[in-house]
């Protein structure tokens, strides 16, 4: 047991001397963590999203058009300027504008006949209304859409109901059915109904705006027929999202990882000095020379994931809101797991040079693989069932479950096993390919 | 104490170790001579236990070791050629930990520790960390680690590479100290002083192979003249060694710029007519000396080669 402790006390002593190790493995991942979180939501999700900023070229000049840039203006999370057409194109190329809406020439004429027909007038398509965006920028070119179709349907549906232009549409949309003889009798009819009852409702809107001035009658248009209420289920009915609790486990696991692999490059590179020799001369199993390396490695991750968690409850309120053991018991197998990592390192690899490339490229993929850049759910279907092999997806989702999601321990025991079973089976491995001797 | 049994050690095609024997009795000393590439450090890694051989075997008090953790290996020290200390941690930090690796804690390891210094002189060193010590001290404290649980054979692998005069003499007084205790030393070098002036006998190797194994006294017989006859010439035009190699008593001459090197069996017969020789020829000398052949001459004469140009 004297030999165990002294070369465990050993790397623990080594690791801590090194500074740079110690700021690498801390310090940059807090500032990472920071910047992530407070990306993907921050505190208690209060922060606010920067707007979307979005040109209109006006061709029209119409009510509708008017209308309809009001509309969008009044968007909270759109930040809306007039603009030309070639300005506009050279801005969003730029990236300068997200996204630059065309309202074409007659726009709203066309709009409101088609509100009714299906079709522009004197039968021609319906009117288009351009859209050029940044492809970069696809994520917001949707939230542009359908924030355009609402404001379409509302300035165009007031207008055709309240407006002058309105009023002319259906009278002349009335006219034109009356004396359509491709349509059924039976549609006729049921067209004339509707439009007559719109022309009515028109008339009596003008008749009580000249007697009492100031009532609103029909004024606003179509809208959405509903309104949501939208509610974050976390751990509690009073807690809110922390975008720190993701974060500070994914960028803990990946500096974890690269301190692993560091461990396993220090072994090859140990291994190719007197040291080496010295600790092959003493009297050691090779199982107690891996594996205190194994026990000194763990306890560094162990130290490491201990100390960002207490950052961030301190500075972001990041609360263990799940199982507490469930937590310890997520970081103490991914610790294992990453000191197992490190071990296969050293195992696979031949030359330090030519294993930090590979294992460096390695531990990136499981790094961005596992979630702990940008959580899972934003991949696609068959990526995200991919990841289940990756042993960083089981630590980070162990973690994330247990701190903002708030699951209780069972929902840590899976999580556990696989980073266990990646351990013994990285450790194995380790110890059956490990080249004991120099001499290749 | 230590036997070698007819090792051999390949890798691939190349044959590192080939059929090396020999043996060492308590107290002795042993040099391994022989160029770089000769075979010395794999023959050492091989009574270490850092490596199996291909053939053959190793005895130490008549036991094997079996495995990595064998008690046998208690029995030996091992100083490796690359330097074997953790620069970030003091020298007594160093000496604690490596104290541990042979289960020595608390009192005997202060004691093992305390007396490990004083014999490599460091004490007041101790607890300084070792990145700040010079070349000479970390060979010391390199020596005083594998000192610490009293092994009965050191292994010294080139233990004064790259060591200034002054510490290679603190190193040999230490080792001069060590002997005196009883220890059996094998001691890997390439310099031939070295062996000369520590060994009680000296395993020559060269390409992997035993090319003698004797004392110093024993090696010089191997050879074909005692003494040499060096004589500094005035002039060297028109020359020729070859005339002194037809003279009684000399068993070779060999010219280098001016000077004349004559291998002879017995010095004061051969010396006056050589001398006589030259003046009645008309080279005049300006300088005669007489010399022992060295190690470097014994190589050389079992393999044709220098010890120190050897490849």
């Amino acid at each position: 047991m004297i030999p165990f402790l002294a070369l465990v006390r050993k790397d623990l002593r080594l690791w801590f001397n090194d500074r740079r190790a110690v700021i690498v493995a801390i310090l940059v991942p807090i500032i990472l963590s920071s910047f992530f979180g407070y990306l993907f939501g921050g505190q208690k999700g209060s922060t606010e999203m920067a707007k979307i900023p979005m040109l209109v070229i006006d061709q029209d000049g119409s009510d509708i058009s008017r209308g309809l840039i009001t509309q969008l203006a009044g968007e909270k999370t759109l930040d809306v300027k007039p603009s030309e057409l070639e300005a506009a194109r050279d801005a969003v190329r730029k990236g300068k504008a997200t996204a630059a809406i065309v309202i074409p020439k007659d726009f709203g004429k066309d709009a409101g006949q088609a509100l009714f027909t299906g079709a522009g007038e004197n039968g021609a398509s319906k009117p288009e209304l351009g859209i050029l965006y940044d492809p970069s920028h696809s994520a917001e070119l949707a939230m542009v859409r359908g924030m355009l179709s609402g404001a379409v349907m509302q300035v165009v549906s007031k207008e055709m109901f309240a407006g002058n232009s309105g009023r002319e549409m259906v009278n002349a949309a009335l006219a034109k059915v009356q004396n359509n003889p491709q349509i059924p009798v039976a549609d006729r009819k049921a067209l004339r109904d509707l439009l007559g009852g719109v022309k009515e409702l028109n008339e009596r809107q003008d008749q009580e705006g000249a007697g009492a001035s100031g009532k609103a009658g029909f004024s606003g248009g179509l809208s959405m027929p509903y309104v949501t209420r939208e509610e974050a289920i976390t751990s509690g009915v009073d807690v809110q999202y922390n975008g720190y609790a993701h974060s500070i486990a994914g960028m803990g696991v990946q500096f974890i990882l690269f301190m692993g692999l560091d461990v396993g490059i220090a072994l090859l590179v140990l291994r190719q000095t007197g040291l080496w020799q010295r600790l092959r001369a003493a009297p050691l199993s090779r199982t107690m020379l891996l594996g205190s390396r194994m026990v000194s490695a763990a306890l560094i991750a162990g130290f490491i994931l201990f100390t960002l968690f207490s950052f961030a409850r301190i500075a972001f309120g990041v609360h263990i809101l799940g199982s507490f053991a469930g937590f310890v018991g997520v970081c103490v197998a991914f610790s294992l797991m990453t000191a197992a990592f490190g071990l296969i390192v050293a195992a696979l690899g031949k030359t330090p040079e030519a294993t930090r490339g590979y294992s460096i490229m390695a531990t990136l993929i499981m790094v961005m693989l596992g979630g702990a850049w940008v959580p899972t759910f934003v991949f696609p279907a068959w990526l995200q069932k991919l990841t289940v092999v990756v042993p960083t997806r089981w630590a980070i989702d162990g973690m994330d479950g247990m701190t903002w999601r708030g699951l209780g321990f069972s929902s840590a025991v899976a999580p556990i096993g696989v980073l266990l079973l990646f351990a013994l089976g990285f450790g194995l491995v380790a110890v059956m390919r490990f080249r004991w001797r120099t001499d290749g | 104490m230590l036997e070698v049994k007819s090792i051999s050690k390949s890798y691939g095609k190349l044959v590192a170790v080939s059929g090396v024997s020999f043996r060492a009795d308590r107290g002795e000393t042993i040099g391994l001579l022989g160029p770089n590439g000769a075979g010395k450090t794999t023959t050492v890694s091989i009574i270490a236990g850092l490596l199996s051989p291909d053939s053959g075997e190793v005895l130490i008090e008549g036991k094997q070791v079996k495995s990595d953790t064998d008690p046998v290996k208690l029995k030996i020290g091992l100083v490796p050629q690359d330097m074997a200390l953790y620069d970030q941690l003091s020298a007594r930090d160093n000496l604690t930990f490596f104290a541990a690796l042979y289960s020595i804690s608390g009192a005997k390891a202060k004691q093992a520790i305390t007396d490990a210094l004083d014999l490599v002189a460091l004490s007041d060193r101790a607890d300084d960390k070792v990145k700040t010590f010079s070349g000479g001290m970390k060979r010391r404290l390199n020596l005083a680690a594998a000192l610490l649980h009293d092994p009965q054979i050191l292994l010294l692998d080139e233990p004064t590479v790259g060591v200034d005069p002054q510490s290679r003499n603190a190193i040999f007084d230490n080792l001069e100290v060590l002997k005196k205790r009883g220890k059996t030393l094998i001691y890997t070098t390439h310099y031939m002083e070295e062996a000369e002036r520590l060994c009680d006998r000296i395993v020559i190797v060269d390409h992997g192979k035993v090319v003698a194994n004797d004392t110093l006294q024993g090696l010089h017989k191997l050879l074909p003249v005692t003494n040499i006859l060096a004589i500094e010439l005035d002039q060297v035009d028109g020359f020729k060694p070859e005339q002194v190699l037809a003279l009684p008593e000399v068993t070779s001459a060999e010219l280098k710029q001016n000077m004349l090197r004559v291998g002879v069996v017995d010095l004061s017969r051969a010396a006056p007519g050589i001398l006589n020789w030259l003046s009645a020829n008309g080279h005049t000398y300006r300088h005669v000396s007489s010399e022992q052949p060295d190690l470097e001459t014994v190589f050389l004469t079992l393999t044709g080669r220098s010890l120190r140009d050897a490849k």
